[in-house]
């Protein structure tokens, strides 16, 4: 295989006496889906958010395309290819879904401190971003505002604002999480078709998703990387399905 | 290059320039207003009035600027007096050494003051950009209630350092006692001069509408509404936030250079936080973020300050009562009030 295009190094990440992250080495390989699952408060949204740069490790590495990005700011990492989206879906509500989408098409383009061409009629930002939300069955709720959206929409939104980064490597956490389950067999088929064109790294509760899409799964309990290994190998893996059970039963 | 072309057509030339919402129309209405009311006050002998009409044009511009980091960019400044004092100062101080022609600040070798307003005003806009980049960068690494507790000590800093320096007036303030001039335009006439700070008003307006259109504007908008989103996106808001506040410091400051040449006058009041929580109130009555919000504001302001001021000492009682009335009822302020909701595409 070629070199992996993201590389997490032995992260350690503790809130008070909580240790959320364990000594967690993970990577990514282009063309490749890597699941992350595991019970709630496993540690799997805080790991992305280490990913992104949204939290500090206390320990640890992290590469992207070779490059140590564990001390850049979150918009830096942005700008070196990570796209992603949030668990609970972080949008500027009180705009439209078009104006939420246009503002990643306007930074992938580096060019926000101009400040005299209006951007209502700007074909630069406009047209691309039109693109991105046919590709997302958006096109009519573009002039709609996020905040009367549903939250598999903006899911939806979420993902086009990641895509329109033209990111190297996506993290999504939960993705379906709140979809319908036609709208998630419809994500499910997205993600597939996507991942030729992007490596994901994907945090999914639906296991049926995870064991259609995922190259390779990774399980997480209690911070720590419990097992790891392809869909099969961890479908019946007896310590998954132990810690499965267990979340199973609350 | 469909869009370049319409822009050509004489129907789209013409479409900007006639009001298209109900918005456009009440803006149109506050300014055609204030000017009308100056034009009428001239004719009729009240000079009292036009220069009130000058007042409420330059408060209104000092406004505008707050409105860009307050309301535009969710930056709650409790210190633009320093701004509005900065640009008061270097009217008054460059006029002082104007009139007694002798070099500025008491250094043999600098200019002996200048009463050219072009020259004052390019001063006052450089100082307070640079004014505006040091308390901006020092101001944004906090936030919330820290950031306006920041701002106000900052401007509180200058409050005490103009009263306690009396090479410039100290706590008396300095008399400017011929009106800065202005290339062939007679800045002493009355109508003139509120002719100057009306065009000064719109100027703003205009720079802050382009400003808020642009890619800048919606970088600020968007930093303003979710930073996480901004930076996610990979533009790291600080910067953005940071510029804005720099442009609105120069405004505030440049109507601080209008007002002391408006009085004849500048002085530490200038300075205060009096004046710091007059500007706020008027950004939130007129409608914070809202373009016009804080000529509305203003001409309540002004008008309240001066008709319940001459009848009852205890006119800020009422102002009161109607901020919060506005807060608690009237989200979007006056503009909210009269055109209803801001709307996006
Ligand atoms: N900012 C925070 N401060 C304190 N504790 C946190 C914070 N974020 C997450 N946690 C805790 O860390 C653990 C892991 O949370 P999280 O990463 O959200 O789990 P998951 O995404 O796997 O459900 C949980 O116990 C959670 O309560
Ligand atoms: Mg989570």
């Amino acid at each position: 295989m070629s070199e992996p295009i993201l590389r997490i190094e032995q992260l350690n990440k503790s809130f008070g006496a909580l240790k959320a992250t364990r000594e967690v080495s993970l990577d990514l390989y282009p063309g490749e889906i890597h699941a992350l699952i595991g019970p709630n408060g496993a540690g799997k949204s805080t790991l992305i958010g280490q990913v992104t740069g949204n939290l500090m490790p206390d320990s640890g590495r992290i590469f992207l395309a070779g490059e140590d990005i564990t001390n850049r700011k979150v918009a830096e990492r942005a700008q070196l290819g990570l796209g992603r989206s949030f668990q609970i879906s972080s949008l500027a509500v009180e705009l439209s879904v078009r104006r939420n989408v246009m503002m990643a098409i306007q930074a992938t383009q580096g060019s926000s401190f101009r400040f005299w061409k209006p951007v209502r009629s700007d074909s630069a930002l406009l047209e691309p971003t039109a693109d991105i939300l046919e590709r997302l069955g958006l096109t009519e709720r573009a002039s709609t505002l996020v905040a009367e959206l549903s939250h598999g929409e903006r899911r939806l939104v979420e993902m086009a604002c990641a895509l329109a980064l033209k990111p190297r490597v996506m993290l999504l956490d939960e993705p379906m999480a709140g979809m319908g389950s036609e709208g998630a067999n419809r994500m499910v088929a997205f993600l597939a078709e996507l991942k030729q064109e992007v490596p994901i790294l994907l945090i999914e509760h639906d296991m049926d998703a995870v064991f259609q899409l995922a190259d390779r799964v990774s399980v997480l309990v209690s911070g720590a990387v419990l097992a790891h290994g392809s869909s099969d190998e961890i479908r019946n893996h007896p310590a998954v399905r132990e810690a499965y059970l267990g979340e199973e039963t609350d | 290059m469909t869009t370049v072309l319409n822009s050509l057509k004489p129907q789209a030339l013409v479409s900007t320039l006639i009001p298209q919402t109900r918005e456009h129309w009440i803006n149109l209405l506050l300014i055609l207003g204030l000017v009308g009311a100056a034009l009428l006050a001239q004719y009729l002998g009240e000079r009292f009035y036009v220069n009130l009409a000058s007042r409420i044009a330059i408060i209104a511009m000092a406004a505008v600027g707050l409105n860009l980091a307050l309301g535009f960019g969710g930056m709650v400044s409790f210190g633009h007096a320093a701004f509005f004092g900065l640009g008061g100062y270097v009217a008054g101080i460059c006029a002082y050494h104007a009139f007694n022609m002798n070099p500025a600040l008491g250094i043999g070798f600098l200019p002996e003051g200048t009463n050219q307003m072009l020259t004052i005003w390019a001063f006052t806009l450089v100082l307070s950009g640079l004014l505006g980049l040091a308390i901006g960068k020092i101001s944004l690494g906090t936030s919330g209630v820290y950031f306006i507790m920041i701002t106000l000590a900052f401007a509180q800093m200058f409050y005490y350092f103009g009263i306690s320096w009396p090479a410039y007036g100290g706590e008396d303030g300095l008399p400017i006692y011929l009106r800065n001039e202005l290339p062939l335009i007679d800045t002493n006439n009355r109508l003139t001069f509120f002719f100057v700070a009306a065009a000064m008003l719109l100027i703003s307006l205009w720079l802050s509408q382009r400003l808020m259109g642009s890619r800048f504007g919606a970088a600020l908008t968007m930093a303003r509404l979710n930073p996480v989103r901004l930076a996610t996106t990979g533009v790291d808001p600080q910067p953005i936030k940071l510029m804005a506040f720099v442009i609105s410091a120069m405004i505030t400051a440049l109507a601080g250079a209008l007002y002391a040449d408006l009085n004849g006058f500048v002085g530490p009041n200038m300075l205060s936080w009096h004046f710091s929580g007059e500007l706020i109130v008027i950004v939130i009555l007129g409608g914070v973020g809202r373009l016009y919000g804080p000529l509305a504001g203003a001409i309540l302001f002004v008008l309240m300050e001066t008709w319940l001021g001459g009848v009852t000492r205890y006119w800020q009682f009422w102002l009161g009562l109607i901020l919060l009335g506005v807060v608690l009822f009237a989200r979007g302020g006056l503009l909210g009030l009269l055109a209803g909701r801001d709307k996006d595409v």
